[in-house]
């Protein structure tokens, strides 16, 4: 901030951007509820949570949909950081999904939760009743996400649909939703990766520790490198190495690609960051890569 | 205007609106910034390929890296407003592409609503088009403050100068009328990149700076308004533990205006007089706040106030409307009626308004105006509002921020109109 000058630098517009997005929702919904992946960006919507209702506690649930296939040291860092905010965590679990009848496991080396996880969602969001659920997607991210609104618009099956998608004017949100209705809420739309961990620089928060370079056992598949874990099947000719490695994005161990890397501070990270010619999705994201419009077509049945 | 705010630094995040069709060259122009800012990554750039070649489009097709939706794709059109983000040393940029046809131009609303910039393509062969007319009245009817105009594919007019200042002088008549207050004229070819983000070599009679350069340097900071203090009243923070029992903080983002402590101000629509006592933020309290800043206010007597009242200074203050004229740009597929009743949600603060008038509808090509019994999509009038109860509105030229509005259907949830204020009483 520049005060002389009334000026703000891009992250302190970014974050009364955000910090607006949360209030407003906090005012115009009954029920609503931040979803917490553990990852980076979810990282940072806690951090404008605070920023947005401090001294006060937030006026939402902290919510994490757990696949059951999750990295244990993002589990870990889920429940200490949600306890020190002192906030209240729901987790909803695809496990007891599967075991309820209400989805059915996908088999073989490939098999992921990945869409398994839309239905939990769902079901949560019905059985809480939320009728805004944050979420830190942005739309630098993916081209899909480049045309969603701020507050996106879900109906009663939880369905987007980008063709009637409201039109968002000024910093004139529109919450009307009817009852069965809900709305996603991304108050990061507007960042990108580069502005996520300058952020988190800035602002000095902890991420998972799988952010920064390690050594890990894992295999090479369609030209990324994924963990070796109890959750995946090896392919045959698929052999299992140690390498340095870290992650640009959390997501569960089945579809999230590591990226060679001895970046083991944040300013090393940052400075890889900013000399990335790939995408963080289109180097780590087996999810996105089934069809061109991966994406869109998950967030058309209610994924995140 | 505040003298420090027209100070030489310039604000690090500038949003751009831009609205065109494929054959204006928009997609080469905005390929070409993303790319020489290296916004394009490589596996963009593979899908890109990999698209163009499967459709046998024969060419690299940019507009595929912003035509994101599959009904796009298909169509071989842009749809929806797409954001894109870019950056260079001095500056962070976020462009809201928009789709050009008359058809879209609630898209091109919505993308022009946030924008600082408008950044018009003219192709120099055809000049200046009905749509290049339409995307400057649309810049003027939001306000943005600052346009420039691209006459693009200079390379297939030889560079001729006296056909890039005839184009201008097409053009700069009838931005006069419209009001633009800030017009630059670049002749650049996407396609070669001359004066995109390097100065051209073939065009030595420009004077003027290459676009990306007028981009990082064009001084937004004085286009708010720092003089009138508007600060709409969004939450109230009221923490329920005892170490904190009697915090009450009216949190919002400044609208107008430079808030300080201690300051004298007046609470609307009650009209009940107080001053600041503090300004917080997470980081602690401020000495100063200021558009687009998101704090807390704590007042030094106890009030009642709530969202949607708004925190002035008593010698300026908006008027408590009841009534209000305003242009009005139509969104929904079902028309406006006169008549007709809506929502009304101006800042912080959802009324009940019923259209009294339409006083005329604004052909958006011609800028003629003309009798109407109602707005249909995508139509633009000047209408009279009625609210069940009064808005702070100010004059949207005076303030973007507290001159907007939205009209919501009750029934359907969906904004069907966007408003911007003329006058209120």
């Amino acid at each position: 901030m520049n005060p002389l000058h009334y000026e703000l630098s891009h992250l302190d517009a970014l974050e009364a951007e955000s910090i607006h997005i949360f209030r407003e929702v906090a005012a115009e919904f009954e029920r609503p509820v931040l979803l917490f992946s553990g990852g980076k960006d979810s990282v940072v919507l806690l951090r404008l949570a605070e920023k947005a209702f401090r001294p006060a506690g937030f006026p939402f649930p902290v919510m994490h949909i757990d696949t059951g296939h999750n990295f244990p040291e993002v589990i870990e860092f889920r429940d200490r950081l949600v306890a020190a905010l002192g906030e209240r965590l729901i987790v909803a679990s695809v496990q007891q999904t599967i075991d309820s009848g209400r989805a059915v496991e996908e088999t073989g080396p490939r098999a992921s939760r990945n869409r398994l996880q839309t239905t939990t969602l769902l079901d949560a969001i019905n059985e809480h009743g939320f009728d805004a659920a944050f979420g830190g997607a942005r739309r630098d991210e993916e081209r899909a996400r480049a045309k969603e609104r701020v507050f996106s618009f879900r109906d009663d099956f939880g369905q987007w649909d980008p063709k009637r998608q409201r039109p968002e004017l000024w910093n004139l949100y529109n919450g009307r939703i009817r009852r069965g209705e809900h709305v996603r809420v991304f108050p990061l739309s507007n960042w990108t990766e580069l502005d996520v961990w300058q952020y988190i620089a800035r602002e000095q928060l902890e991420v998972p520790s799988i952010y920064f370079a390690h050594r890990r056992a894992v295999f090479e598949r369609d030209g990324m490198l994924y963990a070796h874990s109890p959750f995946v099947q090896l392919i045959d000719g698929e052999r299992v190495f140690e390498e340095s490695v870290r992650y640009r994005t959390v997501g569960d161990m089945t579809c999230t690609g590591a990226v060679r890397s001895s970046a083991r501070t944040l300013e090393e990270v940052l400075a890889e960051i900013a000399a990335t010619r790939i995408t963080e999705r289109g180097q780590t994201r087996a999810d996105d890569r089934v069809s061109e419009a991966a994406m869109e077509d998950r967030k058309r049945e209610g994924y995140f | 205007m505040d003298p420090h705010a027209a100070g030489g630094r310039t604000s690090e995040l500038l949003r751009i609106a831009t609205a065109g069709s494929v054959d204006d060259g928009k997609s080469t122009l905005i390929g070409r910034l993303l790319h020489d800012c290296k916004a394009i990554f490589e596996d963009q750039l593979a899908h890109v390929v990999q698209t163009s070649e499967r459709r046998g489009d024969g060419y690299v097709n940019l507009a595929l890296l912003t035509d994101g939706l599959r009904a796009e794709r298909e169509q071989g059109i842009t749809i929806d407003v797409a954001y894109r983000y870019f950056a260079t040393p001095r500056r962070k940029f976020i462009l809201a592409d928009t789709p050009g046809h008359e058809q879209y131009t609630r898209n091109m609303v919505t993308g022009a609503s946030t924008a600082d910039l408008s950044l018009v393509l003219v192709d120099a062969r055809r000049g200046p088009t009905e749509q290049t007319r339409r995307h400057l009245y649309i810049s003027s009817l939001l306000r943005i403050p600052h346009v420039v105009v691209c006459v693009n594919k200079m390379d297939l007019i030889d560079y001729s100068e006296d056909r890039f200042y005839e184009i201008l002088e097409q053009l700069v008549d009838f931005s006069a009328r419209l009001g633009i207050p800030d017009l630059t004229f670049i002749p650049i070819s996407a396609l070669h990149g001359d004066n995109v983000v390097e100065r051209s070599f073939r065009m030595p009679w420009y004077g003027g700076p290459p676009l990306l350069y007028h981009l990082e340097h064009v001084v937004i900071a004085p286009d708010r308004n720092l003089s009138e203090v508007r600060f709409p009243v969004q939450w109230v923070i009221r923490p329920i533990s005892e170490e904190h029992h009697d915090y009450r903080g009216f949190a919002g983002q400044v609208a107008g205006g430079v808030l300080r402590p201690g300051m004298e101000v007046v609470v609307l629509p009650s009209g009940r007089r107080t001053s600041i006592a503090a300004i917080d933020t997470y980081d602690g309290e401020r000495e100063v706040a200021f558009p687009p800043m998101s704090v807390a206010l704590r007042l030094a007597d106890e009030l009642d106030v709530s969202r949607g009242d708004m925190i002035v200074e008593p010698e300026d203050q908006p008027p408590a409307a009841r009534e209000l004229e305003a242009m009005l740009c139509w969104m929904s597929e079902a028309p406006l009626e006169v008549r007709g009743r809506y929502l009304l949600k101006h800042t912080t603060r959802t009324v009940k308004a019923i259209v009294d008038q339409l006083e005329h509808r604004v052909d958006v090509n011609t800028l003629v105006r003309e009798p109407a019994a109602k707005l249909d999509l995508n139509e633009v009038g000047r209408v009279r509002l009625r609210c069940s109860a009064p808005v702070m509105a100010d004059p949207y030229a005076r303030n973007r921020a507290t001159g907007s509005f939205i009209l919501i259907d009750e029934a359907s949830g969906d904004t069907v109109g966007a408003g911007m204020v003329l006058q209120g009483s």
